[in-house]
C-alpha cells in the first residue's frame, strides 16, 4: 500500500499525517504537492488539516481549484480511497465529494481540545477496526467545524449510515452539552455513498501513539491498511 | 535637483529630531558620530536605533552581569534567538520570548498576533523549525469591560496567527491586576529545533554579495512603532494605532517553508529578520556584525502602496519579511524556491567592504551612515537609582483575621481569574498541531517531543509580579527559582532561560532601583542553578499617565528530558497513593493572592527564595523522573498549599484527596501562604520508600500528609476538617470562572 498527503500553501497537518502513516504504521508515504498533477500511484489520499491558501475566502474554497484536487476527485471518482482531516473535510465539502458544509463555529471561536465521538458506522474501510457503537477520544482543532446540510440531504446521510462519527459524552449519549460546535446531528464525520471518501473534523493522526492523551486514532489509520491491504 | 531633494524632506533640525524621540544630548551626539548634520533619512533611522527598543541604552549596562555560558549554551545572547543543546548529536532548541505590550494596548488582536509573528520569526531565521509557543499575559481586572475587549482580543490574535502558521501554543501564564489597566503585558515566547551545523546567522559577509529581500510587500504600516514603544503612554495614545502593524500568518508559514527549504542548500551566507525598525536594524546589525557594509537600492524594494519614499521604506515595520545575504551566482536558485512558494525575492543590494550601510534612489546616494557605531555604539546609559522610602511601608508584615469559612476561601481562590484555569484561552489555541504536546496546557510545564525521537524539553513561564513590586531581590529569584521548580516537577533538567524584563519608567529613580534590584536577583539564582540566559528583550516605559506596572521580569525556562515518557503530569493519576510534601509549609502570608484578593492587600514582604533548597528540589525530582518514582507532583505557588491539592484532583480521572495536617500555624497562614520551595508529589505505595530515602540523600524535608481517595477534597488540620467538598463541585468552579466571566 502507499499513501499520499497533499500539500497545500497553508497545509499544518501535513507532517503530522506523514509522520503517522510512515513511522508509526509503516505505510510507504510521499507528499503530493498541490501544484501537480501525478498522485504517484498512491492507494490512499489524505488531505490534511491546516489553512490551505490562508483560508481568507472560505475554508477549502481556494483549494478546491487547485491541480491535484481535480486528479483526487478523478481519483474518488474511480473508488480511490479519500481521507480528508479538518481543513481536508472542508475542502471534500467544498469539491462536492461529500455533501453539506461547514460553518463557523456555534460559540464564534477556534477549539482545541479531546472530544468523546461514538463509532456509528464500523463497516466502512475507515473505521472497522473499531466495534460499532465504541466511543473513542480524539481531538478537535478548528474555528469551521459546524456541520451543516439542508433536511433532505440530513435524511440521506442517516438513512445511507453514512455518519461514522458522532460527538457525545463518555457514555456515547450524543446530547448537545457534547456538540463543541454546533454541528447537525452532532455529526463529526461522514462517508459519501460509495463508501471511499470519508471526512471528519477531528485529528485521528493527534491521538495514534501510545505517548499522546489516548492511541485511538490509531485504529481508524489501521483499518484503512487492512482495507487496502485486503483489496490488492 | 538631486534624488533627494525631489523628496521635500523637511531640514533637519532638534525639534524635528525630537519628535522623533530624540534627546538634545543624543541628536548631539550623533551629529559628533557622523561629522555632520544628517539628513532627514539619516536621522529617521538615527532615532531608530537610537531607540529603547533597539539600543537597551537604559539596560545594557546591568544586562552584563547576567550569566550566558555553560557547556550546553550553543548560542548566547545578541543574534536572533538563542540556542541550547539536547544530546550528544546535535540536536539542539532555539528560543526566545520577546514583548508586544505597547502595540497589544493600542490593537489588541493585530498587536498580539504580530508579537507572535515577530517571535516565531526570531526562531525559524536561525534555521530552526518552531515547534512550540507560549505567552506570557497580563492584564487589569475583568470586571472592566475595557480589560475583557483587550483580553479577549489578545488571546484571539494569538489563536489567530499560531493556528494558521502550524505552531501549537502549548501554554504560558495569565495574570490579572489592576496595574496592567492601562498597559496590558504580552510577551511571545517560541521555541525551534535546528542541527547544530545548520544553525544560520545575521551574517552580512563577503563583497559583492547579493542582498535580498524576501517576503510580503513593503507598507507604511507600523512606521516608528520601535520608537512607540520607547515612550510612556498617555491619553492620545490611541491615535497611534496606524504603528501597529498587521499580521499575515499564512504568508509567515509560506516564509517559513521557503526559508527552511532555502537553509537546506548552502545558498545563502547570512540571514536577519525585519523585526523592529524593519530594514534599518536589519541592514545595520548585519553589516556591523561582519565588519563590512552595504549598498541598498531602494527604489527595488517591493513596495504595496504607491509613492513611498526611502525614509518610510526604511523605518516600516511592514510584517513577514526578511533580508538574507547569498552567495554571488545564486539568486535565480534563491528565486526558484521563494517563486515556489509565490513569494517575492528581490536582490536590493550588495555586500560591500567600506563599513557604510549606503541607500540609493534612481542610482543615487540620498544616504549613508557608517554601520558600527550606529548599532554598536549607541547612547549607553547608566541612570542613577535608590531604594524609595515608601518600600519599608509595602514590606512590613500585615496582621489579618483567620476567617472562619476556610472552605469558602479556597473556592474564592478557585474562582480567581488568576488561579482559575486557563481553558478558555488554551482552547482557543491549536496545542496539539505538530504532534509533540505530549504534555497538555494545564501541568507544571508544557513537553514537547523532539522530531519524533523520544527527546524532549519542558518549558515554563513565570513571573509573580507581586513579589517582585514588594520585593524586587527576591521576587526575581523567585522568578527563577519557579520555573526552574516548574520544568523539573515536569521531569526535565532546567538548562536555561529566556527573559522578558517589562518594567516602568526607568529614568525614574525607584523604577531603575526596581530594574537594577530584581536583575541582581535573577542574576544569583540563574548562577546558582547553573541556568545561563541565552536570549530576550527589554521593555520599558510601561506606564500609563505616570501609573508604572509592578515590576515583571517574565522567565521563560527551558529543559532537557531524555525520555518524554518520563514526564510527570501535575494531575493524581491513581487512588490509594500516597500524598507527600517535599519542603516545609512557614505560613508566609505577605505577598500572596490570598492577602490581595481575600483582604485587599498588596502588602507584606516576598516569600524569601533559598536557592540550595531548590538545586536539591531540581535533583530530587531529576532522579525521581528518571526512576519512575512519582506518579505526580505539582509546585505550590499562587493560593498556597490547599489550591495546590485541589489543583491535583482536577485531571481527567477526579481522584480525590484527604490530607491531615498538623501545625502550629493559623488555618489561613498554613494552607493559603506562599514559601517557596515545596511540591506536592503523588507516590504509588511501592515507591513510598524510595522516595523518602531520596528526599533523605538530598537533604530535604518530607512528610506523608495524606492519600488519594474516593471524589473528594478533604483537609484537615489538628484534627478540626477544614475542607470538605466534591472534586466535582471544586473543579465546575475552578474550570468555568473565566468562561462565565467572558460570556
Amino acid at each position: 500500500m502507499k499513501a499520499g498527503v497533499v500539500v497545500f500553501p497553508g497545509s499544518n497537518c501535513d507532517h503530522d499525517c506523514y509522520h503517522v502513516l510512515k513511522h508509526v504504521l509503516g505505510v510507504d508515504t510521499v507528499f503530493l504537492w498541490h501544484k501537480d498533477t501525478d498522485l504517484q500511484g498512491v492507494d490512499l489520499v489524505v488531505l490534511p488539516g491546516g489553512f490551505s491558501y490562508g483560508d481568507y475566502l472560505r475554508c477549502g474554497a481556494i483549494a478546491k481549484f487547485s491541480p491535484i484536487v481535480s486528479e483526487i476527485v478523478d481519483f474518488a471518482n474511480n473508488g480511490g480511497r479519500v481521507l480528508g482531516i479538518c481543513n481536508g473535510f472542508q475542502v471534500l465539502t467544498e469539491t462536492g465529494l461529500l455533501p453539506g458544509a461547514l460553518m463557523r463555529n456555534r460559540d464564534l471561536k477556534f477549539i482545541c481540545k479531546y472530544v468523546n465521538l461514538r463509532v456509528d458506522n464500523s463497516d466502512t474501510p475507515f473505521s472497522r477496526m473499531y466495534a460499532a457503537g465504541e466511543v473513542v477520544g480524539i481531538p478537535v482543532a478548528h474555528m469551521d467545524g459546524n456541520y451543516f446540510i439542508d433536511p433532505e440531504g440530513l435524511a440521506k446521510l442517516e438513512d445511507n449510515n453514512q455518519i461514522v462519527f458522532r460527538y457525545c459524552d463518555e457514555n456515547g449519549e450524543c446530547i448537545p452539552g457534547t456538540n463543541p460546535n454546533g454541528s447537525l446531528n452532532n455529526i463529526a464525520g461522514i462517508i459519501n455513498e460509495n463508501g471511499n471518501v470519508l471526512g471528519m473534523m477531528p485529528h485521528p493522526e493527534r491521538s495514534a501513539e501510545g505517548v499522546m492523551e489516548t492511541r485511538d486514532g490509531y485504529f481508524l489509520f489501521e483499518s484503512i491498511i487492512k482495507a487496502i491491504g485486503g483489496a490488492a | 535637483m538631486s534624488v533627494y531633494e525631489s523628496f521635500n524632506y523637511p531640514e533637519v533640525t532638534y525639534p524635528i529630531a525630537k519628535e522623533m524621540g530624540l534627546t538634545e544630548g543624543e541628536f548631539e551626539g550623533a551629529k559628533n558620530l557622523i561629522g555632520r548634520n544628517p539628513n532627514y533619512i539619516e536621522l529617521g533611522i538615527i532615532s531608530s536605533m537610537y531607540s529603547e527598543h533597539c539600543s537597551y541604552k537604559s539596560s545594557r549596562v546591568h544586562l552584563a552581569k547576567f550569566p550566558t555560558e555553560a557547556p550546553w549554551v550553543v548560542q548566547g545572547p545578541g543574534e536572533n534567538a538563542g540556542v541550547i543543546s539536547v544530546d550528544d548529536e546535535g540536536l539542539c532548541v532555539c528560543f526566545k520570548v520577546e514583548s508586544h505590550n505597547h502595540p497589544s494596548f493600542i490593537e489588541p488582536f493585530q498587536g498580539a498576533a504580530t508579537g507572535v509573528g515577530g517571535i516565531l520569526r526570531d526562531v525559524f531565521t536561525m534555521g530552526a523549525r518552531p515547534v512550540a509557543a507560549m505567552n506570557s499575559l497580563r492584564f487589569g481586572s475583568l470586571k472592566s469591560a475595557k480589560n475583557r475587549y483587550i483580553f479577549e482580543g489578545v488571546v484571539e490574535g494569538i489563536s489567530h496567527y499560531g493556528n494558521c502558521f502550524g505552531v501549537p501554543t502549548v501554554g504560558g501564564e495569565v495574570y490579572f491586576n489592576d496595574c496592567y489597566n492601562g498597559n496590558p503585558l504580552v510577551n511571545a515566547f517560541a521555541l525551534g529545533v535546528v542541527q547544530k551545523d545548520r544553525i544560520f546567522l545575521a551574517k552580512a559577509e563577503g563583497k559583492g554579495n547579493p542582498v535580498i529581500y524576501v517576503g510580503a510587500k513593503t507598507g507604511r504600516d507600523g512606521i516608528h512603532g520601535a520608537t512607540m514603544a520607547s515612550a510612556e503612554f498617555d491619553e492620545n495614545s490611541e491615535s497611534k494605532r496606524p504603528n501597529v502593524q498587521i499580521g499575515d500568518p499564512f504568508k509567515e508559514k509560506l516564509l517559513l517553508e521557503a526559508c527552511l527549504e532555502l537553509m537546506k542548500t548552502d545558498y545563502i551566507v547570512g540571514i536577519q529578520d525585519m523585526g523592529a525598525a524593519g530594514l534599518t536594524s536589519s541592514s545595520f546589525e548585519m553589516a556591523s556584525k561582519s565588519g563590512s557594509g552595504v549598498r541598498l537600492d531602494l527604489d527595488n524594494v517591493p513596495v504595496r502602496e504607491n509613492n513611498m519614499t526611502p525614509y518610510e521604506i526604511m523605518l516600516s515595520e511592514t510584517q513577514e519579511r526578511m533580508l538574507m545575504v547569498a552567495k554571488k551566482g545564486y539568486e535565480d536558485k534563491v528565486k526558484e524556491i521563494f517563486d515556489k512558494w509565490d513569494l517575492d525575492a528581490v536582490v536590493i543590494g550588495e555586500v560591500t567592504d567600506d563599513g557604510y550601510v549606503r541607500l540609493t534612489w534612481d542610482g543615487e546616494e540620498v544616504a549613508a551612515l557608517e554601520a558600527a557605531p550606529l548599532a554598536d555604539e549607541a547612547p549607553k546609559y547608566n541612570r542613577p537609582y535608590s531604594r524609595p522610602d515608601s518600600q519599608d511601608l509595602l514590606q512590613k508584615t500585615v496582621k489579618t483575621e483567620c476567617p472562619e469559612d476556610i472552605q469558602g476561601v479556597l473556592l474564592q481562590l478557585l474562582a480567581n481569574p488568576t488561579i482559575a484555569s486557563k481553558r478558555w484561552v488554551w482552547e482557543q489555541y491549536d496545542h496539539m498541531v505538530r504532534v509533540g504536546t505530549v504534555q497538555l496546557p494545564g501541568s507544571d510545564a508544557a513537553v514537547i517531543r523532539l522530531n519524533e525521537s523520544d527527546k524532549g524539553v519542558a518549558i515554563s513561564s513565570d513571573c509573580n509580579s507581586r513579589y517582585c513590586y514588594l520585593n524586587p531581590y527576591e521576587g526575581g529569584k523567585a522568578a527563577i527559582a519557579e520555573s526552574a521548580r516548574n520544568v523539573a516537577v515536569s521531569g526535565a533538567r532546567p538548562r536555561a532561560f529566556t527573559n522578558c524584563l517589562n518594567f516602568g519608567n526607568t529614568e525614574k529613580e525607584a523604577i531603575m532601583w526596581q530594574f537594577a534590584t530584581a536583575l541582581e536577583g535573577i542574576c544569583e539564582a540563574a548562577k546558582a542553578l547553573n541556568t545561563p540566559v541565552v536570549s530576550g528583550n527589554v521593555s520599558l516605559y510601561n506606564e500609563t499617565e505616570g501609573t508604572p506596572i509592578h515590576p515583571t521580569p517574565t522567565i521563560v525556562m527551558v529543559g532537557v528530558i531524555d525520555d518524554v515518557t518520563k514526564r510527570i503530569g501535575s494531575y493524581f493519576i491513581d487512588s490509594s497513593s500516597t500524598v507527600y510534601l517535599l519542603g516545609e509549609n512557614t505560613g508566609h502570608v505577605g505577598g500572596s493572592e490570598y492577602l490581595a484578593s481575600i483582604h485587599g492587600k498588596e502588602l507584606g514582604d516576598a516569600p524569601a527564595v533559598d536557592l540550595v533548597h531548590e538545586k536539591a528540589i531540581i535533583e530530587f525530582m531529576c532522579e525521581a523522573a528518571d526512576q519512575r518514582l512519582v506518579n505526580a507532583a505539582h509546585d505550590i505557588s499562587e493560593g498556597g498549599l490547599a489550591v495546590a491539592l485541589a489543583e491535583m484532583t482536577f485531571g481527567a480521572k477526579e481522584i480525590g484527596v484527604t490530607v491531615k495536617l498538623e501545625s502550629e500555624l493559623a488555618a489561613d497562614a498554613l494552607l493559603f501562604g506562599e514559601n517557596h520551595g515545596r511540591v506536592i508529589l503523588e507516590v504509588s505505595n511501592v515507591n513510598a520508600a524510595a522516595v523518602e530515602k531520596l528526599a533523605e540523600k538530598h537533604e530535604l524535608p518530607i512528610s506523608r500528609i495524606g492519600r488519594t481517595l474516593s471524589d473528594r477534597i478533604e483537609i484537615s488540620a489538628d484534627g478540626r476538617k477544614l475542607i470538605d467538598i466534591k472534586v466535582k463541585d471544586a473543579e465546575d468552579i475552578w474550570k468555568n470562572s473565566i468562561g462565565k466571566i467572558m460570556k
